[in-house]
């Protein structure tokens, strides 16, 4: 039933479809570990119980979500491989050492303090206990900075030479690791990251907060994702923005996708608002513009000239529409949660943050609002530097296995049916823990399970749930 | 050579350090899943489940290492291996994938416990078998032509890699129910117990068959293994095979709880030595050797001193966690 298709498109498609996927997962657990960190940290300072509350509260989510990232990110670690075995021999000696390092430094740091964090509140001390938190916080950041470093030399190859066998060679590592493009992405994902967490928290407390004022633990949550919205906020979009000026520095090319200029503008090239890309026809149909406005942009002066697609051999040109409409979604939804920013700060002004049911009707559809904004944004600089695996310099169509399309297909198949599953069942029990109010005594993961200071096994419990009907 | 030490040499035992400690470790985790169907509903499988839970993620990262490792330091052996054996890889990223996502969801959702009970044992299941299958495959040779895998994408399939498939299963669950001997007591113990004489006899009878068969793959095989003078030093492995697999059937027959446990241990480490002397001095046979397949000096040079300072680390740490949740799983809130 494959046959028809284009192995390397079927391969593609498998990795955006499980990077999307995976990326998911940590681009909520980077934020929520650093959360629970916080928690943890005000409530054996402060010492009032709500916090403790909800960081149980919380805790229980994280590992549902950790477990997910976990088994979709050795997926990852093997597809590179798999479907990718050109790229993994050309690009390996410079990206591996990066993802190793990844490994040493990060995975087995979370893995190692995982167990302890989520089990093991009474059987280490506090302090041990918060260090196992702040461990796997700090595990997650680490994670972050050496994959988007890998990532970042494939947008901005520095520092490699090029040997015999075809393959790129570390040269000099400081300006692999530290490539151009590698400060500003990683200040723009983890601020996702914040920001995406931050719109899952504060949609938890104003969903129980829309149904009970006065609870103490909604109250909390929602104050504080509002706060972190509020100053993350305005302070994304403008590393947005450096990151957009970075990429018109060395990927320009992407930029004229994103912008939608299918012509150069020798004097002030027009910002598109909307408009279909059609590429075929080297133009926007429908465009709304505001002239001019893009060089303010990107140029910071209304008459500068803005090169376009006209300028570049089409076989340079990534696939224009999507890259001109992920890039708008992401910015839609970037204005949209600045927007909820400073409404909650009004709200805080007028001291009707607990008390104002509108911003909590935005707060709560706001929830899943990081995650389309993080991911329209990979798919804004992944999609945008095609037609290239490292760019301008290795193409996708040369970095593929050669492996015929039906296996390609019929493994994308099996992803697609095994994560839905899997990951849509994953989904619904992180809502279902989070259509719970926080309520004072909060019970860690494990109270309903063996491994505890009690000693108690869970069975009779089980047993309980299932004669009364009731879920976990 | 600088350091006075052969890199790809040295990164080709970090590699196969790596896959022993997956394979041991992740190796009782997995048995313990493919155990679970032949334990009773209830205390029994839950208590065998949270003996695990703490630390199954980190065992699976040690696999993440072996890919993350084989990436970096062979990337050449890395694309090579993973394109040739698509099939069984992918069927154990997925299986991994549901039994991992069991270990909470069973607990979440008690509806559907027993459909998650399911995905739990038939993930390790699979996820053990097509690892025994990848490297029976391995053994049989992958066939290259420039720098890329140039067979059919059913050449893994053979007699001899069902066969290492079904003695991985075989040998996991003997790991697994070794396991549970050591972490748990009462009715799970003594049910555990029973398995484990049978599976120890299954492993050995396995092993046995694997390798017998090994040498009569490729003729190199059979040099490495006979050619005298080294047959002197390869004739070690079967020896202490002998030594570990008398200790291990005494050890149960007095009903010890750690020593089966340690031996099944060692009969993995002794299976990846001679998985070593079979494919030494290649990476992927027949053609590829290791220094062929190894990324350039500066790569391996860079990661040299994050192996030697982190990896004792991570192995402290790891070491800490065990020690943390050790004992009997469900009565160490008492002490």
């Amino acid at each position: 039933m494959f046959e028809s298709f284009d192995a390397v498109f079927l391969a593609r498609l498998q990795f955006a479809f499980t990077v999307s996927f995976h990326f998911i997962f940590p681009s909520f657990s980077i934020g929520l570990a650093s959360y629970l960190a916080v928690l943890e940290a005000l409530w054996l300072w402060t010492g009032r119980s709500v916090y403790l509350d909800l960081f149980k509260y919380w805790l229980k989510i994280f590992a549902l979500a950790f477990g997910m990232g976990v088994v979709s990110g050795i997926v990852m670690s093997y597809q590179f491989g798999t479907n990718w075995s050109v790229f993994s021999d050309k690009a390996g000696p410079v990206i591996g050492p990066l993802m190793a390092y990844e490994v040493l430094t990060a995975f087995f740091l979370e893995a190692g303090f995982l167990g302890v964090m989520l089990f093991g509140m009474n059987r280490v001390g506090k302090g041990l206990h918060f260090t196992a938190t702040l461990a796997v916080a700090v595990g997650t950041f680490f994670s972050a900075f050496w994959i988007l470093s890998a990532n970042s030399w494939m947008h901005t190859p520095t520092g490699h030479a090029i040997n015999a066998g075809g393959q790129f060679v570390p040269a000099d590592w400081w300006a692999i690791i530290f490539n151009p493009s590698f400060p500003y992405r990683l200040v723009h994902t983890v601020f996702g990251a914040y920001l995406t967490t931050a719109l899952v928290v504060g949609a938890v407390g104003a969903w129980h907060l829309l149904r009970e004022k006065g609870n103490e633990g909604a109250r909390v949550m929602f104050s504080m994702a509002m706060g972190m919205i509020a100053v993350v906020a305005p302070l994304q979009i403008f590393a947005g923005d450096q990151h957009g000026l970075n990429t018109l520095e060395h990927q320009p090319v992407k930029v004229m996708a994103m912008e939608g200029h299918f012509k150069s503008y020798p004097d002030g090239a027009p910002l598109v608002l909307f408009g279909w890309p059609d590429e075929a026809a080297g133009k926007n149909l429908f465009a709304v513009e505001i002239p001019k406005a893009s060089s303010l942009i990107l140029k910071h002066s209304w008459d500068a000239p803005l090169k376009g697609l006209d300028t570049v051999d089409r076989k340079e040109w990534p696939p224009v529409a999507v890259v001109f409409w992920s890039f708008r979604i992401m910015v839609g939804m970037g204005m949209l949660m600045l927007t909820l920013g400073l409404f909650s700060l009004l709200a805080r002004a007028r001291k009707r943050l607990y008390d104002w049911p509108l911003l909590h009707r935005f707060a709560l559809a706001m929830g899943p609002a990081g995650f389309v904004a993080v991911i329209a944004g990979w798919v804004t600089t992944e999609v945008g530097r095609q037609p290239y695996t490292v760019y301008g310099l290795l193409r996708t169509v040369d970095s593929a296995s050669a492996l015929d399309a039906p296996a390609v297909g019929a493994s994308l198949l099996a992803f697609v049916v095994v994560y839905f599953f899997a990951f849509g069942a994953g989904t619904y029990y992180i809502l279902k823990l989070m259509s719970h109010p926080p309520h004072r005594g909060e019970e860690g993961p494990r109270r309903d399970q063996p491994v505890r200071a009690a000693g108690i096994t869970p069975a009779p419990q089980v047993a309980e749930n299932i004669a009364t009907g009731k879920g976990a | 050579m600088p350091f006075g030490i052969d890199l790809p040499m040295f990164f080709a035992f970090i590699i196969a350090f790596a896959i022993l400690a997956y394979v041991v470790m992740d190796g009782f985790d997995l048995g313990v899943g493919i155990l679970f169907p032949f334990l009773p509903v209830g205390r029994e499988r839950d208590s065998a489940m949270n003996s695990i839970a703490p630390v199954w993620d980190g065992n699976e990262t040690w696999l993440v290492m072996g890919g993350g490792g084989m990436l970096a330091a062979f990337p050449l052996a890395y694309g090579m291996i993973l394109s040739a054996l698509y099939a069984p890889i992918i069927a154990m990223l997925l299986a991994l994938v549901f039994r991992g996502v069991a270990f909470e969801f069973r607990w979440r959702d008690p509806r559907h416990r027993a459909l998650w009970d399911v995905a739990f044992s038939t993930g390790s299941i699979v996820a053990a078998f097509a690892q025994g299958v990848t490297l029976g495959a391995l053994l049989q040779g992958v066939a290259v032509q420039n720098r890329t895998y140039a067979g059919g994408w059913f050449d893994w399939l053979s007699p001899f890699s069902v066969l290492v498939g079904v003695s991985l299963v075989c040998g996991y669950a003997l790991l697994g129910a070794t396991w549970l001997v050591m972490k748990s007591e009462g009715s799970l113990q003594e049910r555990c117990h029973r398995f484990a004489f049978r599976l120890a006899v299954g492993t050995i009878v396995a092993m046995a068959a694997v390798s017998a068969a090994t040498p009569f793959l490729r003729e190199a095989y059979w040099a490495r293994w006979f050619a005298w003078p080294q047959v002197l030093f390869t004739a070690q492995v079967p020896l202490l095979v002998v030594i570990v697999t008398g200790i291990l059937f005494w050890s149960l027959k007095r009903a010890h709880h750690y020593t089966p446990f340690l031996m099944a241990l060692a009969l993995f480490g002794l299976g990846l030595a001679g998985l070593g002397v079979s494919l030494y001095p290649n990476i992927v046979p027949p053609s590829v050797t290791i220094w062929e397949a190894a990324a350039p000096h500066d790569s391996l040079k860079f990661m040299l001193p994050g192996v030697l300072v982190l990896v004792p680390i991570i192995l402290a740490y790891t070491g800490y966690s065990y020690w943390v949740f050790r004992g009997k799983t469900g009565h160490e809130g008492y002490h």
